[in-house]
């Protein structure tokens, strides 16, 4: 039984239809109801929704032996799994954005908010800047507003909630789309159906560029 | 006397049989201190799993640290004599700070390091009993097996600066052939050999197949050796392993900064990380002054608590219970009786919460009465 961790909401539900097609259905999960864990025996593949950034943790720790993580969580926690596949769904960017107009003044601290810690501070690191890091748990837009920090670290999929707030990115950290993870020791074991899937994956993925 | 095996741990079962492994192949136990100066450790910090180390200051103002780590002991210890090898085993408890938590670990470390004129035959030899080391514990197992020379010799010949190999190697050691590739293209190496970087990555999987998709690598001199001593170790591993069990694999990646050549990791069936890790770390030597060369592993038994155990039926087979005024010989004979059958059992006043127990008995002035069984 192949144990796949999805991350819940729109994502997760794209990706489900990827490796539907790859031959790992399991129809019971588009039914409409508040269950959690969906299997299907025939073809040997259980499916469980988890919060988009614990599906990392699931892989490592084996509880699945894959599943789909954004980019910015494999960067942000450095889960020990296997990275098997660029997705190229999810797709957005990693990137620093300040209220319209803002010049860094090098002098003193850069005050950065940010749900991203470890990427915010290894970003600044590799430039050598001095930062102070503020960590946020949402809605990271109203801290330059407010004078809370200078800049924000944070996701910009169409930049409409940045223009919204006044906002524009600075500069992007790293491009993030949906990565194909694996638990280490599982891909040993069951090896035949994950090589499987992810031929057929790699294949949906070209047909698709 | 020897427990019995059904008495111990999963884990303590493991340990026992490792040992028992190691001393039959003339490996001798290395008993060290439970504490090294702090010095030995700063000077290797990258050496370590995790660089944080607890340190307290001795009576005389020497600062000394818990050990987290137990090769760079033994290396500091070891002396260059030609034509021989000091072959040791240890079980040490190591300290180290969890990932998850952030906060102190104690881990046991089971594990051996042949250290001095090492040769093709005692990396065979540490390699087999890596193979059984794993048996021991359990027939599901794969070790993979890497050779730090080949990556780093395709690493060299594609020409790849020193400020890009920590990431490449970082996603040779995750299998992201894409990353590789991104990377690659930053870097300005050529298509040819990112292909060839991208080979190490997808190419794993039974040796014979994988040693003879190797050959189509462009390698330079010390690639093309470091191919051939893989070869001929794999050749005298052939047949000491059940198929399909012992794998290359290039996504084994220890520092090359005091590792070299061959590396490898094991895995068991049920347990989500490698609990076996080891390989030859040359590099170290020359780094602690030393002429010789060594090669080692050491065994996670820790791990084998994520085994699925079945659930023990009964926490006690008997609970005795006595009253305040009982003659205290008596409840002493009626104890020894109950254990001379081989039960174990607890005496108690009244009963304890909470306890799952087999068999309930009360002490009376008559003797012992079962008050309630379980079948």
């Amino acid at each position: 039984m192949l144990n796949i961790a999805l991350p819940k909401g729109r994502l997760g539900e794209r990706v489900y239809a990827m490796f539907e097609k790859a031959g790992f259905a399991c129809p019971s999960i588009r039914e409409n109801n508040r269950k959690l864990i969906f299997e299907n025996e025939e073809c040997g593949v259980r499916y469980f929704w988890v919060k988009p950034s614990d599906v990392a943790i699931y892989v490592e720790r084996g509880a699945a032996d894959i599943g789909v993580a954004g980019k910015d969580i494999l960067l942000e926690y450095q889960p020990d799994v296997y990275e098997l596949l660029d997705l190229h769904t999810g797709v957005c960017r990693m990137a620093v954005a300040a209220m319209a107009g803002f010049r860094d003044d090098v002098r003193r601290r850069l005050r950065v908010a940010t749900k991203f810690a470890g990427i915010a501070e290894q970003h600044y690191a590799s430039l050598g800047r001095e930062i102070d890091i503020i960590h946020l748990n949402g809605s990271i837009e109203i801290a330059p507003i407010l004078g809370l920090s200078d800049v924000i670290v944070d996701i910009v999929e169409t930049g409409t909630t940045l223009r919204e707030n006044n906002l524009e990115v600075v500069e992007t950290i790293v491009d993030i789309s949906a990565r194909l993870i694996a638990n280490k020791a599982n891909f040993k074991f069951k090896n035949e159906p994950i090589e499987r899937l992810v031929a057929s994956l790699s294949a949906q993925i070209e047909e698709n560029r | 006397m020897m427990p019995a095996a059904g008495t111990l741990k999963y884990d303590e079962r493991a340990v026992s049989r490792l040992r028992a492994l190691y001393g039959r192949y003339g490996y001798s136990q290395y008993r060290m201190r439970k504490f090294e100066e702090y010095d030995l450790y700063v000077r290797n910090k990258s050496f370590l799993i995790s660089d944080h180390i607890i340190t307290f200051t001795e009576p005389s103002g020497k600062l000394m640290a818990l050990k987290p780590d137990v090769t760079l002991s033994i290396v500091k210890n070891s002396k260059d004599t030609p034509g021989y090898v000091q072959k040791v085993y240890y079980k040490e408890n190591v300290y180290r700070v969890d990932q998850d938590s952030g906060s102190f670990k104690e881990i046991t470390q089971v594990g051996l390091e042949c250290v001095g004129d090492i040769d093709t035959y005692s990396i065979c030899e540490v390699l087999l009993l890596a193979v059984e080391s794993l048996r021991e514990i359990s027939d599901a197992f794969v070790l993979d097996i890497s050779h730090l020379g080949i990556v780093s010799a395709v690493l060299e010949g594609a020409g790849v600066a020193e400020e890009h190999r920590a990431a490449i190697l970082r996603c040779l050691g995750e299998k992201n052939a894409h990353g590789v590739a991104a990377l690659c293209a930053a870097a300005g190496v050529d298509a040819g050999h990112t292909a060839s970087i991208v080979k190490l990555v997808t190419t794993y999987g039974e040796p014979q197949q994988v040693l003879s998709a190797l050959e189509e690598l462009p390698l330079c001199d010390s690639g093309r050796a470091a191919l051939s001593e893989l070869r001929s170790v794999l050749a005298v591993l052939e047949g000491e392993a059940p198929a399909g069990s012992i794998r290359i694999d290039f996504s084994v990646i220890n520092d090359m900064n005091y590792y070299n050549g061959i590396v490898f990791r094991g895995f068991l069936e049920g347990i989500p990380s490698g609990i076996l890790s080891g390989g030859q770390y040359d590099n170290l030597m020359k780094k602690m002054g030393k002429s010789s060369g060594a090669i080692g592993f050491a065994v996670y038994p820790d791990l084998l608590e994520s085994l699925s155990m079945p659930q023990k039926e009964y926490d006690i087979d008997v609970v005795l219970l006595y009253g305040e005024g009982s003659d205290l010989s008596a409840v002493r004979r009626a104890v020894r009786t109950i254990t001379a059958t081989g039960k174990s059992v607890t005496a108690q006043k009244s009963l304890p919460g909470k306890i799952k127990y087999r068999q309930l008995c009360r002490l009376t002035e008559s003797g012992v009465e079962t008050v309630e069984e379980h079948a």
